[in-house]
C-alpha cells in the first residue's frame, strides 16, 4: 500500500534510497545534499537497510569507491551537490564510459566562485556531456519517482549507464511536501535483485577493468557508448509507462502543460516550472494561449519529441538556471532551439537566464517573460536574444 | 612461510607478455607480493606504468580480476570494491575468501593519491596498499615526485648550472603510513625476496589496512643497466638508504640489518641520476645525504630498542 506523507525532497531521495537498499552507498556530505547523507547514515545505524556504507574522505573518493563497488558487482550509489560534484568530474566520465549503472541524486546548488549555496543548475548542466543519463525534478514527489525509475533504467542491459536525479537546492531539497510513497515491499520488487552479467569479483571469468585503450579501439568503445545513450530514451520511456501503470503517476520525456495550442511557451526545468503553472493558468483565463514546457529528460535529448510539441508556438523563451558562458546564453537554450531548425514554420526562440545562485524567481517574473513574449509573438521580432532576469545591470 | 620452491610452483597472476622494461623493478615486486597470497586475489591498480604496460587493449597480462580507475584514487577504487564483497557477503550473495591488494607508483600513492590513501587507511577497510617506489614520475618521463631523493636529475628537477638536481629529501611516506595507527606497515625490496615475501604475508594475514613500501628500480630514470636493478635495489637496503623494517600493531622491528653499513655514495655512484653530485662543488650534497641516511637509521634502531 502506497501512503501519503508529508517530506523534504532531500527525506523522499533519502527514503527511495532506502527502500531500493543499494549494496553500497559511497558518500560524503555537501550542503544542501547533506540531509541525503544523514537519513541514510540512520537508516545504516538502525539496520534498516543492508548497505555497506562507505563515509569516504571526499567526493572524489565518494565517485571513485562507487565506481569500484559497482564494477565488483553491487548496486551501488552515492549523491552529491555543486562543488561535490566538480571535483568528482574525472571520475564521473569514468563511471559512464565503464558503462556503470549507478544511480547519483544530485541536489542542485550553484558553482563557485563566489561560493554560494543556493539553487542554480550550474554544476549538473556542466555535466550534460559526461555520459550519464540526467532526470530533472519538479517536487519531492518527482524526485522520489525518479530516483525509483533511475535503477531500472540504469540498469537495463540496452542502456548500462548511470544516472543524475536532480532537484532544486533548498527550494526542493529542504521544503517540506506532501506526496505518495510506495511501500518498501512495492520497491523490492520494482527494483528486483541486481545482477550484474560481468563483476570483477567473479573469479571464475576474471575480468581487466579500465584497460588503455588507444588509437585502434578507444573511438569503437565510445561508438558503442553513443549507441547506449541513443537507447537510453527508449528505455526512459518504457519505465516511465511501467511505472505509470503501477503508481498511477506516468512519466515521460518531459510535461507538456497546456502547450496544445499555445502560441506562447516557456521552456523551464524543476521547480521553476511550478511556479510557472499558475500563472499559465491565470493567463489562459485571461485569453491568453500560454503554455508551458517542463523537461524531465535532458540527457538523451529528446529533440524530435520537443520539437514535436513545441512547434505549433510562435514564440518560446528557455529559461536557463545556468550560464554556459558561450555568449550564447544558457546551456538548454541552444539545444532547444536547434531542435526546432528542421520544423517548417519556426517559432522565435529566446533565451532568459534566471535565477543564479538562488537569486528568488516567483510568479510575477514569470508573467513578466510571457508579456515579453506576446510580444515577441505579435511582431515575430525580439529586441534581446538573451535576457538576465532579475539581475542588477 | 613457504619456501622458494613452492612459491615457485604458485599460479603467476601478472603473466607473461606484459610490456614493461627489460629490468623494471615493478614486476618482481608484484610477483613477490602475490606470492604470498594463499587465497585468490582482486586488484585495484593506479595509473602509470605498472597499469598501461600491462593492459594494452584487446590485450591483458593480468590472469586474476584486476581495475584500473584513475591515477589517484586506486585505494578509494578498492575501498568501494572491498565494500561490495562485504555487502555481498553479508547477504550471502558471494561466498569466496579474497584478499584485497592495490598497486600505484610513487607518484599515484606519494603525491596524487595520498588523500584517497589516507582515508583508506582510517577507514580500516581490509586491504593491502603496495607503492613501488621508484622515486620519481616514469611514464609520463622522469618528473620529480615526493619520492624523489635529494640531489636526483630529474626531468623537472634537473640538474643545471645552477641547481644540482632536486631540492630537499624523500617525504618519509612509509612513516606518514606508521602514524595512521594501521595493524601493519613495511619497508621491503625485491632485492631482498624472502623479506618481502615474508612481509606480504603478513599484511595479507592481518585485519584491516596494511601498506607495503618497495624500492622499485627504473633503469630509465635511475640510468643504470637492466641487468642491475636487483643488484642496485640490494645497494639501497646495504647502505640502510632503504631499511627494510616492519611495524606490526604499533611495535618496530628492522627486519634486516647490513652486517656492515656500505656508505650511501655506493648506491649513489651506481646511477646516472646523481652523477653531478660526485662533481667538487656539490659534496656537502653527498655528506647531506650520508647524515640523513645515518640519522634515520639510527632513530629506526632506537625505536626497535
Amino acid at each position: 500500500m502506497s501512503s501519503k506523507v508529508a517530506l523534504t525532497g532531500n527525506e523522499a531521495v533519502a527514503c527511495a534510497m532506502r527502500q531500493i537498499d543499494p549494496d553500497v552507498v559511497a558518500a560524503y556530505p555537501i550542503t544542501p545534499q547533506t540531509d541525503i547523507v544523514q537519513y541514510f547514515s540512520q537508516y545504516v545505524a538502525d539496520g534498516r537497510v543492508k548497505t555497506e556504507f562507505v563515509t569516504v574522505e571526499s567526493e572524489h573518493s565518494a565517485m571513485s569507491a562507487t565506481v569500484g563497488a559497482s564494477a565488483a558487482g553491487a548496486r551501488a550509489m552515492t549523491a552529491t551537490s555543486s562543488q561535490g560534484l566538480a571535483l568528482m568530474w574525472e571520475i564521473v566520465y569514468i563511471a559512464s564510459s565503464l558503462r556503470l549503472p549507478i544511480v547519483m541524486p544530485v541536489v542542485n546548488r550553484a558553482l563557485s566562485a563566489p561560493i554560494n549555496i543556493h539553487c542554480d543548475h550550474g554544476d549538473t548542466m556542466g555535466a550534460r556531456d559526461s555520459g550519464w543519463i540526467q532526470l530533472y525534478s519538479e517536487n519531492a514527489q518527482e524526485v522520489y519517482d525518479n530516483t525509483l525509475q533511475a535503477v531500472r533504467i540504469a540498469e537495463h542491459p540496452d542502456v548500462l549507464l548511470p544516472v543524475m536525479v536532480c532537484q532544486d537546492g533548498f527550494i526542493t531539497s529542504h521544503a517540506l511536501e506532501n506526496l505518495v510513497v510506495e511501500d518498501d515491499e512495492f520497491v523490492k520488487r520494482w527494483a528486483g535483485p541486481y545482477k550484474p552479467d560481468r563483476a570483477l569479483l567473479d573469479l571464475d571469468r576474471p575480468m581487466t577493468i579500465g584497460a588503455l585503450d588507444l588509437q585502434d579501439y578507444y573511438f569503437e568503445h565510445k561508438r558503442s557508448q553513443i549507441e547506449a545513450m541513443n537507447n537510453a530514451g527508449r528505455i526512459v520511456k518504457a519505465v516511465g509507462e511501467e511505472f505509470g501503470k503501477k503508481t498511477g503517476r506516468t512519466y515521460g520525456f518531459f510535461e507538456a502543460y497546456r502547450l496544445d495550442d499555445a502560441d506562447i511557451a516557456i521552456v523551464v526545468l524543476n521547480s521553476t516550472a511550478g511556479t510557472a503553472k499558475p500563472v499559465v493558468d491565470a493567463l489562459r483565463a485571461d485569453g491568453i494561449k500560454a503554455g508551458l514546457l517542463k523537461p524531465r529528460m535532458f540527457r538523451p535529448f529528446p529533440a524530435a519529441e520537443l520539437a514535436a510539441v513545441l512547434k505549433g508556438a510562435k514564440a518560446i523563451a528557455v529559461m536557463d538556471r545556468a550560464e554556459g558562458f558561450s555568449a550564447m546564453g544558457g546551456p538548454i537554450f541552444p539545444e532547444i532551439r536547434s531542435a526546432l531548425y528542421d520544423v517548417e514554420k519556426k517559432p522565435v526562440v529566446v533565451n532568459y537566464v534566471y535565477g543564479l545562485g538562488g537569486r528568488n524567481i516567483g510568479t510575477k517574473d514569470i508573467k513578466a517573460v510571457y508579456d515579453e513574449l506576446a510580444q515577441v509573438a505579435k511582431t515575430g521580432q525580439y529586441s534581446r536574444l538573451v535576457t538576465y532576469l532579475g539581475v542588477r545591470e | 612461510m613457504a619456501n622458494l620452491k613452492e612459491l615457485s610452483t604458485r599460479p603467476e597472476a601478472l603473466g607473461c607478455g606484459h610490456r614493461l622494461c627489460a629490468g623494471c623493478g615493478a614486476a618482481p615486486i608484484v610477483r613477490q607480493i602475490l606470492m604470498a597470497s594463499d587465497k585468490p586475489v582482486v586488484i585495484a591498480n593506479a595509473t602509470g606504468c605498472l597499469e598501461v604496460s600491462t593492459t594494452v587493449f584487446p590485450y591483458t597480462a593480468w590472469n586474476v580480476p584486476w581495475m584500473h580507475n584513475a591515477f589517484e584514487n586506486a585505494a578509494a577504487t578498492l575501498s568501494g570494491i572491498e565494500a561490495a564483497y562485504n555487502s555481498l557477503k553479508r547477504q550471502g550473495k558471494y561466498d569466496k575468501e579474497v584478499n584485497f591488494v592495490a598497486f600505484g607508483g610513487d607518484g599515484g600513492t606519494y603525491d596524487i593519491g595520498l588523500q584517497s590513501l589516507s582515508g583508506a587507511m582510517e577507514r580500516g577497510h581490509d586491504m593491502v596498499y603496495v607503492c613501488y617506489d621508484n622515486g620519481a614520475y616514469m611514464n609520463t618521463g622522469i618528473q620529480r615526485s615526493s619520492a624523489t631523493p635529494l640531489g636526483a636529475d630529474t626531468t623537472t628537477s634537473p640538474a643545471g648550472e645552477l641547481v644540482p638536481g632536486k631540492r630537499g629529501g624523500r617525504k618519509d611516506l612509509t612513516e606518514i603510513m606508521v602514524a595512521h595507527g594501521i595493524p601493519y606497515v613495511a619497508q621491503g625490496s625485491p632485492s631482498h625476496w624472502n623479506d618481502l615475501v615474508t612481509k606480504a604475508k603478513k599484511a595479507f594475514d592481518v585485519k584491516g589496512p596494511a601498506f607495503i613500501n618497495a624500492l622499485a628500480s627504473c633503469n630509465r630514470g635511475w640510468r643504470h643497466e637492466p641487468a642491475d636493478t636487483i643488484a642496485i635495489t640490494r645497494l639501497g637496503v646495504e647502505t640502510c638508504f632503504w631499511p627494510l623494517y616492519e611495524v606490526e600493531e604499533g611495535k618496530v622491528k628492522v627486519t634486516y640489518k647490513p652486517r656492515e653499513k656500505k656508505p650511501v655514495v655506493e648506491f649513489l655512484k651506481a646511477q646516472g641520476r646523481f652523477r653531478h653530485l660526485f662533481k667538487p662543488e656539490n659534496k656537502h650534497l653527498l655528506d647531506q645525504i650520508q647524515a640523513e641516511v645515518d640519522k634515520k637509521w639510527e632513530d629506526l634502531l632506537k625505536r626497535e630498542a
